[in-house]
C-alpha cells in the first residue's frame, strides 16, 4: 500500500496507439493542469510505448511539466500486465497524488489491474474532478485538497461523488470528450525524464494474431444524456461551458451543424439529418435554434430542455422544458445548482 | 481436453427500466423498488463457460457475491446447466468498493482449488466499473482478455480468441490459466432447461433453508427450530440440493 502524499504530482496516462496519442490523452492534460494549479504540484505524463519520444512535446504543450517516457520494443503493442508492470514501478518510485487515465477501452483495461496491484481505490468512468477538502461523515475528520471523483451509475440514473481518504494514490478512468480539449501552447517548457523498466519475457502473456481497427467515432448513440451546443454559443471558449455542463450531469456532448462548421468542435458530434441520430432520456439543446434538419436527429429524446435567448426559437416547440436566457449565465448557474445539490 | 470453468456471477436491480417511483427524493435510488435481476452480460459469460463445457469436457462452476437472495441467480444457473454453485453471503461484505470484491471473489476462486478459466461480465448494470473481472485477474496472477467477443479455440493450453477493442477488434492468444470478461452480443445465452427447473427449484442456500423452515413451523423453541433445520438439510442435501 502506498501512503498518501500531499506533494505527489498529478498523473495523465498517456495512451497512444502506433504513435499518436488519444485525445482523452490531451483532454486530461488540461484537466491536470487546473488540478494541479489548485494543489499547487507539477503535472506528470506517463508515456511508455515504442518509438514514442516525439509525442513527450505535444504533452507538454498542453500542460505537462514532466513526461516520464518508458521506452522499450516490448511495449509497441498495448498487452496489460507489462503496461501495468510499467505504471505500478514509476507510482510506487514517484508516488504521485493522482493518476488519470482515459476511460477507454484500453484504459478500463489496465486501470483496475493497476490499482489491484497497488491496492489503491479506482474510481470509474468520471465525468467530473474538483479538488475539495471533504468531512469524513463517521470520524468527523477534515481531509483537505482531496479528489472528488464525479460519475454516474446505475445505468446513468444516478450521479455518485467518490472520495479516496487513505488508499492513494487516487486514481479514476474519465470519460472521453467531456474535458474540454484546451488549445496547445507550444511555448510551454516541460522536462523530459527517460525511465526504464524491467519488461521480462514472462510478462508477455499475449500474443497479437490479428487486428483490424475503425476510425475514430464519438459514441453519441448510447448516451442516456446529451448536451447540445449551437451557434448559439458564439465561440469555442464558450464551447468549454457545454462540456462543463455535460460533465456536471454526466452526459455526452452533441452539437448542431453551426457549432461544428464555425470550428466550435468535430463533426464526429453533429446531430441532425446529416450527423448522428439520438434518443437519449434527456437532451438539453443550448443555443441551438431547432432547425428541421437538426430536430430530425433529436426530436425522438424523452425530455427536451432547451435554452435559447430567442422566445419564438423554434426549438421551443418540441421542447419539454423551455429557458429563455443567455446560456452564458444560465449554464454556469445550473452547473452550481447541480454541484450544490451533491455535496 | 477437459477444462475447470468458474464463472462470476452478480444480481443486480434492473437499472435499464428505472420508473419514477424508484427514485427519491434526494436523487438515490430506492433499491427495494427495483426488481433483482441476472446481471446481463453475466449471461453471456455463463454462456461462454458452457459452450467451453460442452465443446471440451470439464465443469462449470457458478459464483457470486451477495446477499442471500442471491441465491435466486445461482438456482437459474444450474438451470441453464452449471455444475456446482456457490454463493459467498456475509454482511461484513456489503459495502465493498471493487477492490474488497476481487478480493473476496479471488480467494474464493483459489479456495475452489483448480480452475483454467475464469469468466466474468464485461460490467454490472449497477456499479458500472468493469473492474472486478481485471482485479480478479491480478489477484491471481494471471492473465485478462477483457471484451471477449468469441472464442476461437483451445489448444494445447492456449486459447484462442476474438476481444473488442472499441473501434473494432483484435485475434489474440493466450495461455491458460486465463479470465476472460465477456460482452453482451458475445453470445446467445441458452433458455434455462425444463428437466433442470424441476429438479433445482428446490435447491437451497442454508440462510433459506432456515427462513422457510421457521415460516412453517410458526412459534416453536429455538431446539426444535435447529432440529427442523437440521433435519431438512440432511433431506436436501441426500438429494444433492443444498
Ligand atoms: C441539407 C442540409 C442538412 C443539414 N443537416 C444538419 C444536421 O445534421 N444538423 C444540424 O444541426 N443542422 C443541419 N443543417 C443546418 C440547419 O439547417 C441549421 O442551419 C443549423 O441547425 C443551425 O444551427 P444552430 O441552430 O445551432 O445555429 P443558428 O441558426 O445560428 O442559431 C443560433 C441560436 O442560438 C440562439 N442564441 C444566440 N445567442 C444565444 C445566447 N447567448 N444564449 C442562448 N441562445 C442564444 C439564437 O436565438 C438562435 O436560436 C442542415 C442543413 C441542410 C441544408
Ligand atoms: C453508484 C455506485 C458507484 C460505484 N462506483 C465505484 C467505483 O467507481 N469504484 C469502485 O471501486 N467501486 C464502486 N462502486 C462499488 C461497486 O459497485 C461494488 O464494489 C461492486 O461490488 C462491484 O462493482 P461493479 O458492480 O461495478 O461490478 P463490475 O466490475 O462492473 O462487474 C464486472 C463483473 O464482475 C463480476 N462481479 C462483480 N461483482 C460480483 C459479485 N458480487 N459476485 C459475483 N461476480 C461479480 C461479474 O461477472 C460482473 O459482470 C460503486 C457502487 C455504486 C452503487
Amino acid at each position: 500500500m502506498i501512503a498518501p502524499n500531499r506533494q505527489g504530482e498529478v498523473w495523465v496516462f498517456a495512451e497512444q496507439e502506433d504513435g499518436s496519442l488519444h485525445d482523452v490523452v490531451l483532454e486530461l492534460c488540461g484537466k491536470a493542469r487546473q488540478l494541479a494549479d489548485v494543489l499547487k504540484v507539477p503535472v506528470g505524463a506517463v508515456l511508455p510505448g515504442h518509438q514514442i519520444r516525439p509525442l513527450a512535446s505535444k504533452l507538454i504543450a498542453h500542460g505537462a511539466d514532466r513526461v516520464y517516457v518508458v521506452e522499450d520494443s516490448r511495449l509497441a503493442h498495448f498487452q496489460t500486465i507489462p503496461y501495468a508492470r510499467v505504471l505500478c514501478t514509476l507510482i510506487e518510485k514517484y508516488r504521485p497524488q493522482i493518476v488519470l487515465y482515459g476511460a477507454t477501452p484500453l484504459g478500463r483495461d489496465l486501470a483496475p489491474r493497476v490499482a489491484s496491484a497497488i491496492q489503491a481505490g479506482m474510481t470509474a468512468d468520471c465525468t467530473d474532478l474538483q479538488i475539495s477538502d471533504v468531512t469524513d461523515p463517521k470520524t468527523k475528520e477534515v481531509h483537505r485538497n482531496l479528489l472528488l471523483q464525479i460519475r454516474p451509475a446505475f445505468g446513468g440514473n444516478i450521479i455518485a461523488t467518490i472520495v479516496n481518504y487513505d488508499r492513494w494514490p487516487q486514481m479514476a478512468t474519465v470519460r472521453e470528450g467531456v474535458m474540454p480539449l484546451l488549445p496547445p501552447n507550444p511555448s510551454r517548457n516541460g522536462e523530459i525524464i527517460d525511465e526504464k523498466v524491467e519488461i521480462d519475457e514472462s510478462l508477455l502473456a499475449l500474443r497479437l494474431i490479428e487486428r483490424h481497427i475503425e476510425p475514430r467515432k464519438v459514441n453519441l448513440k448510447s448516451a442516456r444524456v446529451i448536451v447540445a451546443g449551437g451557434g448559439g454559443v458564439g465561440s469555442k471558449e464558450d464551447f468549454r461551458l457545454i462540456h462543463e455542463l455535460a460533465g456536471a450531469i454526466g452526459g455526452a456532448v452533441g452539437a448542431s451543424r453551426a457549432a461544428v462548421d464555425s470550428g466550435f468542435i468535430g463533426k464526429e458530434h453533429q446531430i441532425g439529418q446529416t450527423g448522428t441520430t439520438v434518443r437519449p432520456a434527456l437532451y438539453i439543446a443550448a443555443g441551438i435554434s431547432g432547425a428541421v434538419q437538426h430536430r430530425a436527429g433529436m426530436e425522438e429524446s424523452a425530455k427536451i430542455i432547451a435554452i435559447n435567448i430567442d422566445p419564438n426559437a423554434p426549438i421551443f416547440s418540441i421542447a419539454h422544458y423551455g429557458i429563455v436566457g443567455d446560456l452564458k449565465k444560465v449554464i454556469p448557474m445550473m452547473i452550481k445548482a447541480l454541484r450544490e445539490r451533491r455535496r | 481436453m477437459p477444462y475447470d470453468i468458474v464463472v462470476c456471477v452478480k444480481q443486480v436491480p434492473d437499472t435499464a427500466n428505472i420508473t419514477a417511483e424508484a427514485m427519491k427524493e434526494d436523487g438515490t435510488v430506492n433499491r427495494a423498488a427495483l426488481p433483482a435481476i441476472f446481471n446481463p452480460e453475466d449471461l453471456n459469460a455463463l454462456e461462454a463457460a458452457l459452450e467451453i463445457r460442452d465443446r471440451y469436457g470439464g465443469t462449470v462452476t457458478a459464483i457470486s457475491m451477495g446477499p442471500p437472495k442471491a441465491a435466486e441467480v445461482l438456482r437459474d444457473c444450474l438451470y441453464r446447466g452449471a455444475d456446482r454453485v456457490i454463493l459467498i453471503t456475509d454482511r461484513r461484505a456489503a459495502a465493498s468498493d471493487t477492490l474488497a470484491t476481487s478480493y473476496i471473489l479471488a480467494q474464493t476462486i483459489r479456495t475452489i482449488g483448480r480452475f483454467d478459466i475464469v469468466l466474468c461480465g464485461r460490467q454490472a448494470i449497477d456499479g458500472d466499473t468493469a473492474q472486478v473481472g481485471p482485479q480478479i485477474a491480478e489477484k491471481l496472477g494471471i492473465p485478462q482478455v477483457t471484451y471477449l467477443e468469441k472464442i476461437d479455440c483451445i489448444e494445447n493450453g492456449t486459447a484462442r480468441v476474438r476481444r473488442n477493442v472499441g473501434r473494432g477488434w483484435e485475434v489474440v492468444e493466450v495461455k491458460l490459466p486465463v479470465l476472460f470478461t465477456v460482452i453482451g452480443g458475445a453470445n446467445q445465452p441458452r433458455p434455462p432447461a425444463a428437466k433442470k427447473v424441476m429438479r433445482y427449484k428446490r435447491a437451497r442456500i442454508p440462510a433459506e433453508i432456515e427462513a422457510e423452515v421457521k415460516a412453517s413451523l410458526g412459534q416453536v423453541s429455538d431446539e426444535e427450530l435447529l432440529d427442523a433445520v437440521e433435519r431438512r438439510k440432511q433431506e436436501l442435501a441426500r438429494q444433492g440440493l443444498l
